[in-house]
């Protein structure tokens, strides 16, 4: 390339970087950004800019920018939107080539595409929306350690959805008593109970001692009532070698299920966890705390889909997913967008659920979203017709706080689950008849019919801070 | 509000549809009907009670790949349950594109439930 000379100096970025004739690669990894500029910036400027500083570019030039084909390597802004209902924002999609990414790291994309440029001056606001991950990709990751059909296979769960509930009070309880709370609920129905994310290895109740209680609980349950049952112990602990100490003795205890905090324990610490669970055959019940953090602010951020993608590639069974009908935040149609992310192999583009690109994950396995936060049984009937069956629904206080204590909980929200499922499947409305399908199951379970009673009240009725900006049309 | 009632003692169970009343003939008729409407193979297991937990139990025959007719298939079931009147015996709905079971529940259940 001799025919290109060094001159120093500022450059606009939209020289290199803007590039609207480029038609993207089947092997790029593209990006949609909503970018709200500086006064003053003009979009292909800004575009361009998030092209560069997320890729090969830096605030001026620089000799050694000769010494590699920058051609090649540098991201490229190829496309402008804007944003439905909103001028002060655009869409910016870029395209970045494979080889800039290191094979099988999520890690390296993230610092890349999350990097400085989100703290770059000449941007107001800054959110990744989407990223597509060509196939190429996707295969040099490991994904979730078992998948959807696997843990139906190893547990005998077929038809239904699955059952879970998380322990309270989170914090303080002993091991001995902590154990007590989940026999009670896995006897009652449920086929799981789950560490909350907060529950690690603290003073109170010290990781080993909970790992015995609980697994103790697990197999009397399951021994009872001949269905398979899980506890999601929390291994999730300060470092890594802390963390595979917990999953061995949790393995060597008999545990099917393990847990992980994919976003405060960081991707390299999950994708390790993910690869001892492939390599144990122990499945991976996935938190996300922190998540809100970085995806509700509609105008800054990372959108959970990008965070659920980039879990699928890192590795997990379960992921949580929010409820829409819960206690916490999720637009109807942007959650179903990405629990379809999390489950199928194939998701073309569709803007009213907020995909901005077709996703192809191949032989991936998938992953089973997790519905949990506020819901009790009466939103029994919208889960079912929201997630169908391939998901595990939750009920924390709605299992425990059953006047009658866990076990009396836990069955009502079995009856509650598998009166929905069979009346789904005989062709009814769920949704729409929910309250006579509840009803009529309630006549022969006195548990059922007191969870109603007790939770009637109970409704999440706030606007969503993050809608959809296709909504918004 | 009733005062507190004792759950009782834990009473073996057979995953789905195990926690409500058992299905009365016209509610299992439209069970296998969802199946053959989903496109899923119809296959029949029954077991030992004693021997339920595990994974596989016996296969009546084989899977009734591409059957469709509620009615066989209920002939079917109730043949199996005439041959072994002490077992579980379930239907499967096999899944070949998800390679799994789309569904699976006890039709006749030893000793009554």
């Amino acid at each position: 390339m001799a025919d290109k000379t060094y001159q120093a100096g500022v450059k606009e970025y939209r020289k290199t970087y803007w590039t609207p004739d480029y038609v993207p690669l089947d092997t790029d990894l593209l990006a949609c950004f909503k970018v709200v500029a500086q006064a003053g910036v003009p979009p292909e400027e800004a575009a361009a800019a998030v092209a560069a500083e997320s890729s090969t570019g830096t605030w001026t030039t620089v000799w050694t920018d000769l010494l590699t084909d920058l051609d090649y390597y540098k991201g490229r802004a190829y496309r402008i939107e804007p944003v439905p209902g909103d001028p002060s924002a655009f869409y910016a999609f870029v395209a970045y080539p494979i080889d800039l990414f290191e094979e099988g790291s999520v890690v390296n994309v993230l610092t890349s595409l999350v990097g400085n440029v989100f703290g770059f001056k000449a941007i107001r606001s800054l959110r990744l929306e989407d990223i597509r991950f060509p196939i190429a990709y996707v295969k040099t990751c490991g994904g979730p350690p078992n998948g959807i059909t696997v843990e139906r296979d190893r547990l005998n769960k077929y038809g239904r959805g699955l059952l879970g509930c998380t322990i309270k009070p989170k914090l303080g309880l002993s091991a001995k008593n902590y154990g007590r709370a989940v026999y009670e609920c896995l006897r009652g129905g449920l086929d799981f109970t789950k560490d909350d994310e907060n529950i690690n290895s603290q003073p109170f109740m010290r990781w080993n001692h909970r790992f015995e209680f609980v697994m103790e609980a697990v197999h009397k349950a399951q021994a009872e009532t001949g269905e398979r049952k899980g506890h999601y112990l929390n291994v999730t602990a300060s470092t890594c070698e802390d963390m595979l100490e917990r999953a061995e003795f949790a393995k060597s205890l008999g545990a099917p299920i393990i847990m992980h905090d994919f976003l405060t324990g960081g991707f390299t610490a999950n994708t390790t966890l993910a690869n001892w669970c492939r390599k144990n055959g122990v499945l991976l019940h996935i938190h996300r705390a922190m998540h809100a953090v970085l995806d509700r602010n509609p105008y800054h951020g990372i959108h959970f889909r990008v965070l659920t993608k980039c879990l699928r590639l890192s590795g997990g069974d379960h992921l949580h997913s929010g409820t829409v009908v819960g206690k916490l935040e999720g637009d109807r149609e942007a959650t179903i967008g990405w629990i379809d992310l999390m489950r199928e192999s194939f998701i073309p583009e569709n803007r009213d659920r907020g995909i901005f690109f077709d996703q192809d994950w191949g032989s991936m396995p998938g992953v089973i979203p997790v519905a949990s936060g506020g819901i009790h049984v009466w939103h029994m009937p919208a889960l079912v017709a929201i997630f169908g069956d391939d998901a595990c629904f939750q009920f924390g206080g709605g299992t425990l706080g059953h006047p009658w204590g866990n076990a009396a909980g836990a069955s009502a929200n079995r009856v509650a689950l598998e009166a929905c499922v069979e009346a789904r499947n005989q062709g009814r409305a769920v949704e729409r008849e929910g309250r006579e399908i509840l009803t009529e199951a309630a006549q022969s379970s006195p548990e059922l019919k007191i969870a109603m009673e007790t939770w009637k009240e109970i409704k999440f009725e706030f606007d969503t801070v993050d809608k959809l900006d296709a909504q918004k049309r | 509000m009733p005062e507190v009632q004792p759950y009782k003692a834990t009473e073996r169970r057979a995953e789905t549809f195990s926690y409500l009343p058992p299905l009365t003939p016209d509610k299992i008729r439209k069970q296998i009907q969802y199946l053959v409407h989903q496109g899923w193979n119809p296959s029949i297991e029954h077991t030992e009670p004693e021997k339920a937990f595990s994974h596989y139990w016996y296969m009546w025959k084989l899977p009734f790949f591409g059957e469709t007719s509620v009615d066989k298939i209920l002939a079917e079931l109730e043949a199996c349950h005439r041959a072994n009147p002490g077992h579980h015996v379930r239907l499967v709905g096999y899944d070949n594109y998800a390679q799994s079971q789309g569904t699976a529940f006890i039709v006749y259940r030893a000793g009554g439930r």
